[in-house]
């Protein structure tokens, strides 16, 4: 029956044209919705005026220049932040490789549960950490300086990195080490020569994600650090809380500018997004 | 030893400075604040219960924590009915355009919270997007609040949180057997009968890996709450924030963390269960 066919045909037409309609828009909203908030900020912190309106009624960088010729305390506030992500991170580089090297391939218990334990981090509430960890130094009668906050962030750097080593340790060949080995290389050389390098971009990737997450953390740093140093996005909640100062605008701008511009440099030398998922 | 890896031995060696810092400054901190949360008093001079009644004796307090974990369901629920569809679309989409939206997907990631939290204040604020949008169109005279209400701070949690929702998804979707769903379309299934019936039960797993980071994040997310909700909407976070840098009662701030830990912990269990039973059904 042709004209069964036909009608048949055009009914599953628009089965298959409402279904990849129905995801394409809502997908689509969902894309807008993930990048516009972005994308307004960075227009306006090119406003010319004194307030957030949007659109900005006229476009300059004053409010970069401003950022860069008077407010000391912000530069200061982003200067600390760096150093104590930088050093957060190359801690926690060194312990978390090591872990993931130990833990990746043991199938026992012990190995699942200590790899779940190292990932808690990602689950827990931060700042009932943050919290704890003020305690317990305030109990030492430990002093707050750059060395509490660092170890507060290698907490939760470590399980990026691991999460990343251990998935790209998995996928690495073991019959290349046991070539290695065969071939007369000690174990040291051969995690030099032969794992190492096809590692190396796991572990960049999850370093870079560890050292944003630790840039960007106010739930340990607003425990950890004391009254004289204040980092980055501490100091940039307070400037929106209080005044809504359009100088929070330019400093978003300068960090979604640096975030784009590293993670497309990451995206092309190590394959970020691969590592990510 | 599995073939490959480090001998057991070896491995402990490896695995040790990362146990031992966990212990000294994760564990050991986690302990001492269950033990600080059980004194009576803020100087810490007997032990009780004293704090805990005091907590749930209170309706202000519960009345803080439900609407905490609201919150964080509330995210939870607007993440998914959002970040699916993305997720979903990534599958369509052919490979190059995939490359483009993953990173479209991660860049939010990466980006500071703080400047996504200020985002949403330039959209919401009096003189934003959307009040200017409106009065543009006419149908408002004076700007609206939009902001410092509690589904502004939904929104904006969603919105922020999305991402940790997306990519699970997308791991699950891309995992699953392309032959299920051309089974099922050459069984006379529609495209939208495959998806109810193969594709979304198949994805669960990832879906709740999702709900679980969404709804940690969301609960705990002090920066957002703050900013978005204002004053006059209180959680958890900057209740205990407030009652141990401002107040000093620091058994009080203790168990109002352990609360907030174990209430997170629990739902992260319950789902984890549901979720093993629903990787049993999905081999099943």
């Amino acid at each position: 029956m042709p004209a069964g066919a036909a009608r048949e045909s055009r009914g599953s037409r628009v089965e298959r044209w409402s279904f990849y309609a129905a995801f394409g828009v809502l997908g689509g909203a969902a894309v807008t919705l993930l990048a516009a908030p972005t994308v307004i900020v960075l227009i306006t912190s090119f406003t010319s005026a004194y307030t957030l309106k949007f659109p900005p009624p006229g476009y300059s960088v004053r409010w970069y220049r401003a950022l860069w010729e008077s407010s000391p305390e912000i530069v200061a506030a982003a200067v600390l932040s760096l150093k104590v992500a930088a050093a957060a991170t190359a801690i926690a580089v060194v312990l978390a490789v090591a872990a993931a090297l130990a833990l990746a391939r043991q199938r026992a218990a012990w190995a699942r549960i200590l790899d779940s334990v190292f990932m808690s981090p990602l689950m827990l509430p931060l700042l009932a950490l943050g919290l704890a960890l003020l305690v317990l130094f305030s109990r030492l009668g430990v002093e707050l300086s750059l060395t509490t906050l660092v170890i507060g962030h290698v907490a939760l750097t470590a399980p990026y990195i691991l999460r990343t080593t251990t998935a790209s340790y998995v996928q690495l060949d073991p019959t290349l080490l046991e070539c290695a080995r065969a071939l007369g290389a000690r174990p040291w050389f051969a995690f030099r020569t032969v794992t190492l390098p096809l590692i190396a971009p796991g572990i960049a990737a999850g370093a870079f994600i560890a050292f944003m997450a630790s840039f960007d953390n106010v739930a340990i740093s607003l425990f950890l650090s004391d009254a004289r140093s204040e980092v980055l996005p501490i100091r940039l909640w307070n400037i929106i809380e209080s005044s809504l100062d359009v100088r929070a605008a330019a400093v978003s701008g300068v960090l979604i500018g640096a975030t784009a511009v590293l993670a497309l440099v990451m995206e092309r030398i190590v394959g970020l997004s691969r590592h990510v998922r | 030893m599995t073939r490959g890896g480090p001998r057991l031995a070896e491995a402990w060696q490896l695995v040790l400075p990362l146990t031992l810092f966990f212990v000294v400054f994760v564990f050991a901190p986690l302990g001492l604040l269950g033990l600080v949360s059980a004194y009576n008093e803020p100087e810490l001079r007997t032990m009780g219960l004293a704090q805990y009644a005091k907590f749930f004796g209170d309706a202000f307090n519960v009345n803080i924590l439900v609407q905490t974990l609201s919150l964080a369901l509330k995210t939870t629920l607007l993440a998914i009915a959002i970040g699916y569809p993305l997720a979903y679309l990534y599958t369509l989409a052919p490979r190059r355009l995939q490359r483009v939206l993953l990173l479209v997907i991660v860049l939010p990631l990466l980006t500071s919270a703080v400047v996504r939290t200020f985002a949403w204040i330039v959209i919401l604020g009096r003189l934003g997007i959307v009040n200017s949008a409106l009065q543009t169109l006419g149908w408002i005279d004076a700007p609206l609040t939009l902001l410092y209400t509690p589904t502004a701070v939904v929104v904006a949690l969603a919105q922020i949180e999305m991402p940790l929702m997306v990519l699970p998804v997308i791991t699950a979707l891309t995992n699953i057997d392309p032959n299920l769903t051309q089974a099922s379309a050459v069984l006379g299934a529609g495209r939208w009968r495959t998806f109810w019936a193969v594709t979304l039960p198949l994805s669960i797993p990832g879906l709740l890996a999702g709900c679980l980071l969404v709804f940690a994040a969301a609960a705990s997310a002090f920066v957002t709450q703050t900013l978005i909700g204002g004053g006059r909407h209180m959680f958890m976070p900057v209740y205990i924030y407030q009652q141990a840098i401002q107040v000093y009662n620091y058994p009080f701030a203790a168990t109002l963390a352990v609360i907030l830990l174990v209430s997170v912990l629990a739902v992260v269990t319950v789902v984890n269960v549901l979720g093993h039973r629903s990787r049993g059904f999905v081999h099943g």
